[in-house]
């Protein structure tokens, strides 16, 4: 199972002191944590992808791109990309081209975006947010399978004998997860292509990101990608730790408050018995977390959103070391001794290569006539 | 004739308690009742008061989700044949909290939807406050609003309660066989679930084709 952090880049001000962090020192920050992820033991670190103030991070690539230079085994990725208004053809480049530069340590996560003006400064049309996350990762995925492209869409200009370059690493696709809150076209998506499905659970009650995801599973397994089970779920989560839980809500508070996303709204204590946000002790975020596999089955990616609301980096590197420390290593056992074994791990490229290489050899030692590549898609 | 069943759902914004918005909603559901037993159909009637929901409100549109009770309260709605919607006249137009409360329903979860609406206010010079608010926000919802909209000055409850031409009682009287008889003639409304049939991918792209 993976755990990570993800980063959206907003500039809050820290509700104790006012200030708020400079663009420069911000984007430092997004890459701080990153390197902290590693050296923590974590898998991944996700960025973000917005247009707008107050957020930093408009260019993932770049950011990712320098944090791989940086790093030996982190897994990057996005939270999430833009498909909506971002033109596919430079998806397929941007990605293949990290993906290269990262030794194959690069998967990503398709979001369509919640802020309306973005669509227009785009070019595009929010009320064709769904079809846009349709024709485009539909061209997407073609451009990273086919060498030569003839497309032809209704939200896109056309393409004659296109090649995206580069062709992805080792001929193997970065592996995409589908991400929705409320969606089930979305959900739909994600199964159709045997991608995965990952849920930001902390915003919804666990009774909707239960929903969403038995959608998921149930459609992956029509469109024969094998058993409900062995599709690939990853969650998002909030947690804030100390010793003493009294303590990290004290903490907490002031954060939750003021965050653009929470604040003004229910109290602290409401949220938390509402969603799986958990501010408490260590021992609090295991079992919390644990619980989460009991309303969406054994799932592959565990991501906790890092840097936000104006958390000083300290605190945010401390709760990264509470998390790399205390945390991650109980819940990789806990979790590994819960799943059964037919359950698979998400795709990585070392994985994927390997494993075509071993169906290759059997094919070439075999007497035979097939050579099915699995393509992923239902024919 | 066979008896049928039809579930209404009456949403009342009252502030007060007791609140003459909720007194006329009663009069209205008793009415609707009648109407509906009188045409062979076994009517189940469900009050949601907003009052009750009103911090919750605020919170769906801070947070983006409904709390458990308040995701009840929504979903008796949507599953609904037949919808009661009373509110008190406030500066013009309907409460904040009514309004609040079709803010975070569905976008599509009411259409075709039989409704009654219904106001009360102070003096019956805010009574087209149901033809140029509550009228034009339920056919913005797609609901299929009845033609009597029935409104409550102060007065009227002053007044004989006999259903004398232009009466309150008249009044309550004529739009609930209206709304009786819409949701009588009706099939009983399946909204579908996207989650237990959700459309297969192909659709959703050919759907697209022909959008």
């Amino acid at each position: 199972m993976q755990f990570g952090v993800f980063s959206v880049g907003d500039i809050t001000p820290d509700p104790n002191t006012g200030r708020a962090v400079s663009e420069a020192e911000r984007i430092r920050i997004m890459v701080t944590v990153a390197l902290k992820a590693e050296e923590v033991g974590l898998d991944v670190f996700a960025a973000g992808e917005h247009h707008n103030p107050p957020f930093v991070p408009s260019s993932p690539t770049t950011l990712l791109g320098f944090i791989a230079a940086q790093t030996q085994q982190l897994l990057l990725s996005t939270a999430t990309t833009l498909i909506t208004t971002n033109d596919p053809v430079k998806i397929a480049e941007d990605y293949a081209m990290l993906q290269h530069l990262a030794d194959g340590r690069v998967d990503l996560m398709m979001g369509r975006g919640n802020t309306g003006p973005v669509y227009p400064w785009f070019g595009q049309d929010i009320r064709n947010g769904i079809p846009l996350a349709y024709e485009h990762y539909a061209l997407l995925h073609r451009l990273w399978r086919e060498d030569v492209v003839d497309w032809e869409g209704k939200l896109r200009t056309p393409l004659t004998g296109f090649t995206s370059v580069p062709r992805p690493l080792d001929g193997v696709p970065p592996f995409v997860w589908h991400g929705s809150i409320r969606s089930p076209e979305i959900a739909e998506q994600a199964a159709y292509y045997g991608d995965g499905f990952f849920h930001n659970n902390i915003f919804w009650p666990a009774d909707h990101v239960k929903r969403m995801v038995a959608l998921y599973r149930r459609r992956w397994e029509h469109y024969g990608h094998g058993p409900a089970d062995q599709a690939i779920v990853g969650l998002g989560g909030h947690v804030f730790m100390r010793k003493n839980s009294q303590d990290a809500v004290r903490e907490f508070r002031p954060y939750f408050d003021h965050a653009p996303v929470y604040g003004g709204g229910m109290s602290l204590e409401d949220y938390m018995a509402q969603t799986p946000m958990t501010i408490g002790s260590p021992q609090q975020v295991i079992d919390r977390t644990l619980g989460f596999r009991e309303f969406v089955g054994d799932y592959q990616r565990q991501l906790f959103i890092a840097d936000h609301g104006g958390l000083p980096l300290k605190t945010v590197l401390e709760q990264m070391d509470i998390l790399g420390g205390e945390v991650v290593p109980v819940l990789r056992r806990e979790f590994a001794a819960l799943k059964p074994v037919h359950v698979p791990e998400a795709p990585v490229h070392p994985r994927v290569v390997a494993a075509r290489a071993e169906r290759e050899g059997a094919t070439a030692d075999a007497t035979s006539h097939v050579a099915s590549a699995p393509s992923g898609v239902p024919a | 004739m066979t008896t049928r069943a039809r579930w209404v759902e009456v949403v009342s914004a009252g502030l007060g308690q007791p609140s003459s918005t909720r007194l006329l909603a009663d009069r209205l559901t008793a009415a609707v009742d009648r109407h509906l037993r009188d045409a062979g159909v076994d009517a189940t009637i469900e009050v949601v008061e907003l009052r009750d929901h009103a911090q919750d409100l605020t919170n769906h549109l801070l947070t983006g989700f409904p709390s458990p009770k308040l995701q009840a309260a929504i979903d008796a709605v949507l599953a609904a044949d037949g919808l009661i919607a009373v509110s008190p006249i406030f500066s013009a137009s309907f409460s904040g909290l009514f309004k609040l409360f079709f803010d975070v329903v569905e976008r599509d979860g009411l259409t075709g939807m039989p409704t009654l609406i219904a106001a009360t206010g102070g003096t019956a010079r805010h009574s087209l406050a149901l033809e140029h608010a509550l009228r034009p926000l339920f056919a913005y919802l797609n609901a299929a609003t009845v033609a009597t909209a029935v409104f409550a000055a102060a007065e009227d409850w002053g007044s004989a309660g006999i259903a004398s031409e232009g009466s309150l009682v008249q009044r309550i009287e004529r739009s609930a066989a209206e709304l009786a008889s819409a949701m009588a003639t009706r099939e009983s409304r399946h909204a579908p679930d996207p989650f237990a049939d959700p459309v297969p991918f192909e659709h959703l792209l050919k759907s697209q084709d022909r959008g």
